[in-house]
């Protein structure tokens, strides 16, 4: 396991003086975005197996109709709760077995894995957005209209936020989209805080001032001028939020609330395979490791983005 | 500090009334009539549904519909759970001692191994121990934590044998609560094997609960100790000459406990999430379950007590914290 956690400002880990030498002798003096944001990135070693993870996991959920050895919904009924292919009863067809109603768990998998990939960058895209748009304004207009959005985020935040996900979709009637929905209403407010503290501390800088002097609108000054140097903080709390909305679907998947059988989506499947656990342990084990190696892929990838993306980090 | 904790405690007065409005308007932005739902499957005749509606005030105007549910809050009348005929407050404080008796053994898990787990981690920079140490730590973040459960059932209940599956103690012991805390209610009984039978229906749901604040622990702690460690003070404690553990234990780690005991306290909420889930996996007879239970049953006079009382909770646990914070750090005060 790789070095992951975020170090603190002047104590950030020297890389290996040859290495250093090499890349002040080779890079430019400064660097473009693009490569600097690269260089940083590639430094958090777990990040960058992160990466790949994760990109191993979008080629098959959008290879899943190809490499699937069986349909994610077919029920084969000679092959019920089938053991794994290197267990004893394992057929080689089966590689990761088949669940109670003789559905190739593999095959499930990769199906699931669009799902959850779908649920994460659907959840990321309303809550950034909203979210963002709400921190924009309290931020720029402040007065009553900052107080009453912040208060409104307050109250969201005062409920667990699978227990306020929860009676939502209660509200909402269970469902994938409806779960969705209600998990980016839960995760909004931290881009609003975000985004609000960002605004605040930006519009003090006198680039603002002399964009407005020159008679930028508003528009513009919030979403041209200012916006974009508060976009670093977003984008780490955004891959955050990413995981989580696969985490919380998941779990309200599990507690039936979620996407519902037969949707191959992780959460859903162990809320399927409960009953058979002490029986079956291949029905629960695997759909629970394609969420844990999923979200702990982007979570390295996180680490990696805030090392390289916080500029108090940064050795200049 | 008398000003801080009162301008702290002006702050949650506004959340509090979003919160109950909140709860206000769960039951009527459910689809449907809120009579019909509260009455259940069964249906009602016209008369009955005029008198029940009279009753509770559905025909008023809305705000004062809420003026009548802020005033019953206050009287502690959340409402009657429609399928035990029990009020909702009656039940919660029924079942809360197991959620708290729970979540009391997490958060005490949690804190006692991450905090020195980060602590090791963040003396040992770099090392093998600090990678293992964050390595499992980010595992431990990232653990669907109602899969992790029913794979310590299958492991420790199904294969090994050693703890009993759900519930909170074995069903050939009786006796009333005394306390609702079945670890000292079992204690007082006397029954001999009663206390054993607790705490190994305890230990799962535990570990299960405890994962994530003792994986966000653990990183927080290393990280306030990494910046404490490169402060000029710790470095002149270590130039007088003064032992390492001396100026680990005293000098460094009082001041990185600081943003630590913020985060064990911001835990609460994540731990009543965590509850939701761990309380369904092992069948443990909390608030969490019941709020699932309740969902599910249309048991809605629950489900809105519930949410007022469990972000109150939460509320409170936060202003204590803050006021904590306040305490130990005179700087943030002022």
């Amino acid at each position: 396991m790789t070095h992951v956690e975020a170090d603190k400002p002047g104590m950030h880990q020297e890389p290996d003086a040859a290495e250093a030498s090499q890349t002040t002798a080779s890079a430019p003096k400064r660097r473009s975005g693009l490569a600097e944001f690269w260089y940083y990135f590639s430094q958090n070693k777990g990040a960058v197996i992160g990466l790949c993870v994760f990109l191993a996991i979008i080629a098959i959920a959008l290879l899943a109709p190809v490499l699937a050895p069986h349909s994610p919904t077919v029920q084969n009924r000679d092959a019920l709760l089938l053991p794994p292919a290197w267990q004893d009863g394992g057929k080689a067809a089966y590689l990761l077995g088949t669940d109670p109603v003789g559905r190739d768990v593999l095959s499930r998998l990769m199906f699931g894995a669009q799902f959850s990939l779908f649920i994460g960058v659907a959840v990321v895209v309303l809550s950034v957005s909203s979210g963002v748009i709400l921190g924009l304004i309290a931020g720029f207009f402040r007065g009553w209209i900052d107080t009453t959005i912040m208060r409104v985020m307050d109250v969201i935040l005062a409920f667990p936020s699978l227990l306020l996900a929860l009676v939502l979709v209660a509200i909402l009637g269970p469902g994938l989209v409806n779960a969705m929905i209600a998990i980016a209403l839960v995760l909004q407010p931290h881009f609003v805080r975000l985004t609000r503290a960002s605004v605040l501390a930006e519009s003090e800088r006198e680039y603002v001032t002399s964009a407005r002097v020159a008679g930028a609108s508003r528009f513009r000054l919030m979403f041209v001028t200012i916006l974009p140097n508060c976009l670093a903080p977003l984008i780490v709390q955004a891959t955050l939020s990413f995981s989580n909305a696969i985490l919380d679907a998941a779990a309200l998947g599990f507690l039936g609330m979620g996407a519902q059988p037969p949707t191959p989506e992780w959460g859903t499947m162990l809320a399927e395979a409960r009953e058979f656990i002490l029986r079956a342990w291949w029905v629960v084990t695997f759909p629970g490791l394609a969420i844990l190696i999923t979200v702990l892929a982007i979570n390295l990838m996180g680490d990696g983005l805030r090392d390289a993306l916080d500029p108090k980090l940064k050795r200049s | 500090m008398f000003r801080f904790a009162l301008s702290r405690l002006a702050l949650i007065v506004p959340t509090f009334i979003g919160v109950s409005i909140v709860a206000f308007a769960f039951i009527r932005l459910l689809p449907g009539d809120p009579i019909m739902l509260l009455a259940g499957e069964r249906g009602m005749s016209a008369e009955r549904y005029a008198e029940l509606q009279a009753e509770m005030g559905f025909d008023r105007p809305i705000v004062a519909q809420y003026f009548d549910y802020l005033l019953g809050l206050f009287q502690g009348d959340l409402g009657t759970s429609i399928v035990t005929k029990r009020p909702v407050l009656e039940e919660f404080f029924t079942l809360f001692p197991a959620t708290i008796e729970l979540a009391f053994c997490a958060i005490v898990l949690a804190t006692t191994i991450g905090i020195p787990l980060g602590v090791l981690a963040a003396v040992k920079r770099g090392s093998w121990i600090d990678q293992t140490v964050m390595g499992t730590a980010l595992v431990g973040y990232s653990m669907p934590i109602f899969w992790w459960g029913l794979l310590l059932i299958i492991l420790f209940s199904g294969t090994l044998g050693w703890t009993p599956v759900s519930g909170r103690i074995s069903l050939m012991y009786f006796f009333p609560p005394v306390t609702g805390f079945m670890l000292i209610d079992s204690l007082l009984s006397g029954q001999e094997g009663a206390f054993t039978s607790a705490l190994s229906h305890l230990i799962l749901p535990t570990v299960v609960l405890a994962t994530i604040p003792l994986a966000v622990i653990a990183r927080q702690t290393r990280s306030a100790m990494l910046e404490v460690l490169g402060e000029d003070y710790v470095r002149t404690a270590r130039s007088k000459g003064l032992s390492p553990r001396r100026v680990i234990g005293l000098h460094a780690l009082r001041n990185a406990m600081i943003p630590v005991i913020t985060t064990v306290g911001l835990q609460v909420g994540v731990l009543l999430a965590g509850a939701i889930l761990t309380e369904t996996i092992f069948s443990w007879p909390g608030i969490g379950k019941w709020m699932v239970d309740s969902v599910f049953r249309r048991d809605y006079a629950v489900v809105q007590g519930g949410l007022l009382l469990i972000a109150i909770i939460i509320m409170f646990v936060n202003l204590i914290v803050d006021m904590l914070y306040g305490l130990i750090n005179p700087r943030i005060r002022h």
